[in-house]
């Protein structure tokens, strides 16, 4: 990955910022007129005052009767965060202001600040509309929940792959180091818009910015990857190593849940996921030391396909002669990966030092294949 | 022989044209002694001040007969679908895009405007520049037969070329189901055009090589000063031209005669030969003026044949070494065969021994290649000029005839049955 980036979201935010003027801390000018909406939210419930309420300057007065530290959300129907606050302690109050243009939303309370939290739907009414088309508000809040389980389910087998590392027993850190990385690799363009933690954990040798330090600032799995295949011996700072990537990771994990995703983000991020492996692993690039493209690839081409039928009710009916090249384009590029493991549900796939030149060329013809009328999923989805 | 022809200093303009010169087979059309005026520069002032479009439509492809343009990109590539009525739509696509880019527009609705989430249609980066006279130019590859159930449809005349003497042709530069040529006479045209058919085509077909060229080797001008290749050497001065409808008809242009029913669909096409020939720069750099000029059978100043005065001085190859390359490429040593060459200058850098990879990319159209090109390349088995040059890349193609109209499509003829 490079170190910097421009955000798949970058785009993605000017369309979001059309629909909906967000985090605004302006106190309502009704007081505790219409605008307010009184929030009791305990460790099993979260209690509104109101489920309608007028456009403009919207109030949660928020209590905590709970035991547990919670958080609370306005939320858009696609799960994008109108406004929130963190950290409402037990037995405290706080007030959350924000514009709000009529539409339907929720409200969440998150006790222990964990998973998707209680919902409380509540309408927005009169002024002007923040109206999507709900089937892909439908797609952004399944796609942020695909990208939140996977970095959910990522954090266990980064600790098992950490823990060979600190134990210092090479082969089973060998073994765990790919299947560690899946849940990164299918969401990356969600993962990689928080631009300080792609470099962290994700770094190759090659993209040290000038005057960074080898061994002092190269950090993340690559950096494993290289002690454990190349230097095949794992220090002191190995182990700092790993245990900094559990910690870097954690971060991601809090933050998946707040990305900004839109419907043009989705397809956009699809594609790119498409081009990571045509820049990356088609050439080896990636995996120099463990060889081990072709488990990021298959991720890759999961994280794009999933992004893309999530997508697909929409941009079918905009452009069917699209949808049905992407589909034969997905299933020829799978059928292709499938050659390289021995069976379907196995992420154990060829070395790729074993992967002829005519092969890797018969896999890059695929990803172009795919990725072109991948780039243009965006502008099918938002015709 | 007089002495002043070769004490001649060549002019400033003649040197204009530097750059490219027919090498191999550069003599295969030396023939008439019709002197020609020249004007120094191969390119029609007017259509390269003016950057003027080439027409698309015709009964055969442009950029064949068309004056040649200054430069080239030409692209093979392998067929990926198996899915005939889907390559037909790509043809269909390529053959709009085409139309559309050889009249200096820009492919679809453009390179900037459209939706801002979306990658526009265009590249973007002929924007602003001028037609350029960019041809295109598409052709079938013997292997593109055996796809599609089109084995019947192979014209005889398509062979698959032997193995000649000398070959060290490397599969990576060599074959393909299709190729497109694009001339123009700037080099940023061209490849623009071949890089958004290639996008188009993704997912249908690939790129399996491609070629950079410049400085044109050949004329089809005869008006035209007489381009020279990387070896210094003017070559193909009685190329045939593109006004010569007699020799074109007799040379270039398959006639209905030469076709069965089956291979009807290739009435008003021609075949081409695309050679990639590597120059041994250097040693022929550290070879003497007199074995440079032996070997060709010209003087290298003014270009004229051994012992005449003019370029245009009708050859008379008795007085050439028996080894040279004139006399062995000429029509009369080879029984009057004769084939269009538009062939260009490459420079792809230097290879690994600090050498410069460079040499001719060699285009020959014929009507018949088992009368056109294989008897001259054999026949130049012995050429003394093999000891600087080696032949390194090949390929064979049929090129259809012309796209008539705004309705019809590149291949129509070979894809439609009832054409």
């Amino acid at each position: 990955m490079r170190a910097v980036r421009l955000s798949v979201v970058t785009a993605a935010a000017t369309v979001a910022a059309l629909t909906a003027v967000t985090g605004c801390t302006e106190k309502g000018s009704s007081g505790d007129g219409d605008g307010v909406i009184t929030v009791t939210a305990t460790d099993d419930k979260c209690e509104v005052s109101k489920t309608e309420v007028a456009a403009g300057s919207v109030e949660l007065a928020v209590e905590n009767k709970g035991s547990k530290v919670t958080e609370v959300y306005i939320l858009f129907p696609d799960d994008r965060v109108v406004t929130e606050r963190e950290n409402i302690g037990p037995g405290t109050k706080q007030r959350v202001t924000a514009e709000v243009k009529a539409g339907d939303y929720q409200i969440a309370c998150k006790p222990g600040m964990k998973g998707k939290g209680i919902r409380q739907d509540i309408k927005v009414t009169g002024g002007s509309t923040a109206q999507r088309d709900p089937r892909l508000d439908k797609a952004v809040a399944a796609y942020r929940e695909y990208a939140q389980t996977q970095a959910d389910e990522t954090l266990p087998k980064v600790e098992t792959f950490v823990k060979a590392v600190k134990d210092g027993d090479m082969e089973a850190a060998k073994a765990a180091y790919a299947p560690s990385r899946i849940g990164w690799e299918r969401t990356e363009p969600v993962a990689e818009s928080f631009g300080d933690i792609d470099p962290k954990v994700d770094l190759r040798e090659d993209g040290l910015e000038d005057g960074q330090d080898l061994e002092k600032d190269w950090t993340g799995w690559h950096r494993l990857e290289r002690s454990l295949w190349k230097d095949k011996k794992l220090t002191d700072r190995d182990k700092e190593l790993a245990d900094q990537l559990v910690k870097d990771l954690a971060d991601w994990q809090n933050r998946v849940g707040k990305a900004e995703i839109t419907p043009t983000s989705m397809a956009n991020g699809a594609k790119e996921l498409l081009d990571e492996v045509a820049t990356g692993k088609v050439t080896g690039e990636e995996e120099r030391y463990s060889h081990t493209d072709l488990v990021d690839f298959k991720a890759n081409v999961e994280g794009a396909e999933t992004s893309y039928e999530l997508l697909k009710p929409v941009a079918q009916e905009n452009d069917a002669a699209l949808t049905t090249e992407l589909d034969k384009q997905f299933a020829a590029l799978n059928t292709l990966l499938d050659k390289y493991r021995a069976d379907n549900t196995s992420y154990d796939f060829t070395s790729y030092d074993k992967v002829g030149e005519a092969d890797r060329k018969e896999l890059s013809d695929a990803v172009n294949a795919l990725a072109e009328p991948l780039s243009k999923l965006a502008a099918a989805v938002v015709k | 022989m007089t002495d002043t022809s070769k004490s001649q200093a060549p002019s400033r303009r003649s040197l204009i044209g530097w750059g490219g010169a027919g090498l191999a087979l550069g003599a295969a059309a030396a023939g008439g002694a019709v002197a020609m005026a020249r004007t120094g520069n191969d390119v029609d002032p007017t259509a390269a001040e003016t950057g003027a479009p080439v027409e698309f439509h015709g009964a055969h492809q442009a950029g064949i007969a068309t004056p040649v343009q200054d430069r080239l990109h030409f692209a093979a590539f392998d067929v990926e679908t198996d899915d005939r009525a889907e390559f037909v739509r790509m043809l269909k696509d390529w053959t709009v895009a085409a139309r559309r880019m050889t009249a200096g527009q820009p492919v679809g609705e453009g390179a900037y405007g459209g939706l801002a989430e979306a990658p526009p249609d265009d590249t973007g980066e002929a924007l602003g520049l001028k037609p350029s006279r960019l041809t295109l130019t598409i052709g079938f590859g013997p292997s593109l037969f055996e796809k599609f159930g089109l084995a019947d449809m192979r014209p005889e005349a398509l062979v698959d070329l032997p193995k000649f003497s000398g070959d060290n042709l490397d599969k990576n530069r060599s074959g393909g189901d299709l190729c497109i040529q694009a001339c123009a006479d700037d080099p940023q045209v061209a490849v623009h055009a071949i890089r958004n058919l290639a996008r188009i085509g993704f997912g249908k077909v690939v790129i399996r090589w491609s070629q950079l060229g410049f400085g044109k080797t050949s004329s089809t001008t005869p008006e035209a000063q007489t381009p020279r290749n990387l070896m210094g050497f003017k070559d193909g001065t009685r190329n045939i031209a593109g006004t010569e409808t007699d020799r074109l008809k007799k040379f270039v242009w398959v006639d209905e005669k030469d076709v069965d029913e089956k291979s009807a669909w290739m009435t008003g096409g021609s075949y081409l030969v695309a050679r990639r020939i590597r120059m041994h720069i250097e040693t022929w750099d550290r070879t003497s003026l007199q074995e440079q000029e032996d070997i060709f059978g010209r003087d290298k100043g003014e270009g004229a044949p051994v012992g005449k005065a003019k370029e245009r001085d009708e050859p008379f190859l008795k007085a050439m070494k028996p080894e040279a390359h004139v006399r062995l490429a000429h029509p009369d040593t080879n029984d009057g065969a004769t084939i269009l060459r538009r062939g260009y200058s490459f420079t792809d850098g230097t290879d690994g021994l600090g050498r410069l990879d460079a040499g001719l990319f060699f285009l020959a159209y014929q009507r018949d290649v088992r009368k056109g090109f294989i008897p001259i390349q054999r026949s130049l088995a012995i050429d003394v000029l093999n000891e600087y040059i080696q032949h390194v890349g090949s390929a064979i193609f049929a090129i259809p005839p012309g796209v008539r109209d705004k309705d019809d499509w590149w291949g129509r003829t070979l894809f439609s049955r009832e054409a």
